[in-house]
């Protein structure tokens, strides 16, 4: 025997062959392999523990808080405005979506209404972020799996974006760029000129991305079939986002609870048949091609106005009046020392970021911190459904199955 | 009142102590022991139908005899509707029954609050910290004793200069 070992060969008599004897039999039994934290697959530090028949999975133990931070113990610490930096920490990939989820909820606890042309660009900024994600997503999954030319091409066209971003508002991934009543600056002449610049270039490069993948036999084998979840298992485990509507589940919030300038505009969700990686990834690549339909209608239907909504206790007044008036200083001290005067009361507000569902929910007893508060989020709970869905597949499918989440682990652990 | 809570304190007499409806946010608390039965109606009474699990919280209320209160957050995919069960625990016996069994997704929900917040549920099946190490033994972060500002190990270091605080 080539791999003969006193180890782990163990030697049976076979009663009826005795000559078996001298034919060693190799002992078999279950394999426990460790697969992270520091995998480059698991897409920041996320361990799961595989027990292994051969190269089937029998069972995976995802084990998470490697990069817990107790953002939800901080939120309880400091005003509400002051956890707006703190949600750029969540998903760090889509810093825009969580300042978007984390305001809203603020909002809906305040009862506060934005302003229209906040309302706009709100969404518009969230549909870039949206495409950010997913080229992130494309890029990350398409390298796990094998298919490196995609990689290059994602992350060309997600440059232009950041770079738009950084001209937005000064930071290309932690923005922080939504406020609670509205956002922090408007868009420049020069801003909307290179997102429509970019609308034009970028549905092209959607095809091409497609080129890369669709008539690849290795992307098509390793997505095609593999991690396939039921749609009543995926509503079960909580599942959303691209993950559950692949199932054929028709949920997205921005169309059934709509909210900010999703209402006036046309989109259609793309759903899935199958379960599959592949449906998941077409569902994304098809929602890339809705993101740029919608900021088009936004950028078309934006009227003039405030960008703030009109409630000096609760927003923070624009900087240049910081600096120049002394109520407005003030008022910007007081609101970052004391915060304002919440209501009590308990409210949950889910927003459809490119993950799936991010929702807060926030207790508040009055006063300027939140009682409690937390997040409900996508990577999380997808998690949950790691060990259903990677059961029967090979160890290599594994860091499919990471992929087509599209997790994160800032916010899988907060 | 909202149909929904109508029907549910109907259904439910004596086990509700409280629905609330604000802000568009549809809430009913029901005591611990109905808690079960409640999920159950929720989850299979077809004009409820709540067959996807939002999220588990839980929030901690010290001076209340009841301490702490478990937040179920349930929407329904074919119905389009929300709600918001929760129920109280004292600190003394802080045990509720595991909704694991009807929602799948409500496993690794109910071990982060177990591990936040301390709270147990009956019948899980791997009732185990999640986010913190598995052999943490001081407390649970997100109870209101846990200190927010480290627990004062940093000022008996004295290799460390004096951090004003």
């Amino acid at each position: 025997m080539a791999f003969e070992d006193q180890r782990t060969t163990v030697y049976k008599v076979n009663p009826e062959h005795p000559e078996s004897e001298t034919l060693p039999t190799l002992r078999t039994e279950e394999l426990l392999l460790n697969m992270g934290p520091q995998h480059p697959s698991t897409h920041g530090v996320l361990k799961v523990i595989l027990e292994l028949e051969g190269e089937r999975l029998v069972k995976s133990t995802p084990v998470m808080g490697y990069l817990h931070r107790g953002v939800e113990k901080l939120a309880e610490d400091g005003t509400y405005h002051q956890f707006i930096p703190h949600t750029d920490r969540l998903d760090y990939v889509c810093a825009m979506y969580n300042n978007f989820a984390y305001c809203r909820a603020v909002e809906k606890l305040l009862n506060l209404q934005v302003p229209e042309r906040a309302e706009y660009l709100r969404t518009i900024v969230a549909e870039v972020q949206r495409i950010i994600g997913h080229q992130f997503w494309l890029s990350a999954q398409a390298l796990d799996i094998g298919a490196m030319t995609v990689f290059f091409y994602c992350f060309r066209d997600r440059e232009i974006l950041l770079d738009w971003f950084d001209e937005l508002c000064g930071a290309r991934l932690t923005t922080s760029w939504y406020r609670i009543g509205g956002v922090e600056r408007d868009l420049t002449p020069t801003l909307i000129d290179k997102l429509k610049q970019f609308l034009d270039y970028f549905p092209p490069k959607i095809d091409e991305y497609q080129v890369f993948l669709e008539k690849n036999r290795i992307w098509l084998g390793r997505t095609k079939g593999v991690a396939v979840i039921s749609a009543e298992d995926a509503v079960s485990f909580g599942l959303s986002g691209p993950v559950l509507r692949g199932s054929g589940v028709d949920y997205d919030l921005r169309k059934y609870e709509p909210y900010s300038a999703y209402p006036k505009c046309e989109f259609s969700v793309p759903v899935g048949k199958n379960g599959d990686t592949y449906d998941r990834y077409w569902i994304r690549v098809m929602e890339l091609y809705e993101s740029v339909k919608i900021i088009r209608q936004c950028l078309e239907q934006m009227q003039d106005g405030p960008i703030m909504a009109d409630a000096p206790s609760v927003t923070l007044p624009p900087k240049e009046r910081v600096f120049t008036n002394l109520e407005a200083m003030i008022q910007q001290f007081k609101l970052f020392s004391q915060g304002f005067d919440a209501p009590p009361g308990e409210i949950y507000c889910g927003t459809e970021a490119h993950k799936g569902e991010l929702g807060f929910h926030i207790v508040s007893t009055g006063g300027g911190k939140p009682y409690r508060l937390k997040i409900r989020a996508p990577s999380f709970i997808h998690m949950g459904a790691f060990d259903h869905m990677a059961r029967g597949y090979m160890i290599s499918d594994a860091c499919t199955i990471f992929g087509t989440y599209d997790i994160v682990m800032g916010e899988c652990d907060r | 009142m909202h149909p929904l809570l109508l029907r549910v304190q109907h259904t439910f007499s004596a086990g509700v102590t409280n629905v609330s409806d604000w802000r568009g946010d549809v809430s009913v608390t029901v005591t611990r022991d109905k808690l079960r039965e409640v999920a159950q109606f929720l989850h299979d009474d077809p004009g409820m139908d709540f067959d996807y699990i939002v999220h588990v919280s839980s929030v901690d209320w010290p001076d209340d005899e009841e301490r702490f209160e478990v937040v179920w957050e349930f929407y329904s995919i074919r119905k389009r509707q929300r709600i918001r069960l929760k129920t109280r625990v004292p600190e003394s016996d802080c045990v509720v029954d595991s909704l694991t069994d009807l929602w799948k997704g409500a496993d690794f929900m109910e071990r982060e609050v177990y591990d936040m917040m301390g709270i147990r549920f009956r019948n899980h099946p791997d009732l185990r910290r999640i986010l913190m190490p598995d052999d943490y033994t001081e407390g649970y972060p997100l109870r209101k004793d846990f200190p927010l500002r480290g627990k004062g190990w940093r000022d008996t270091f004295d290799f460390l200069d004096e951090v004003p605080r």
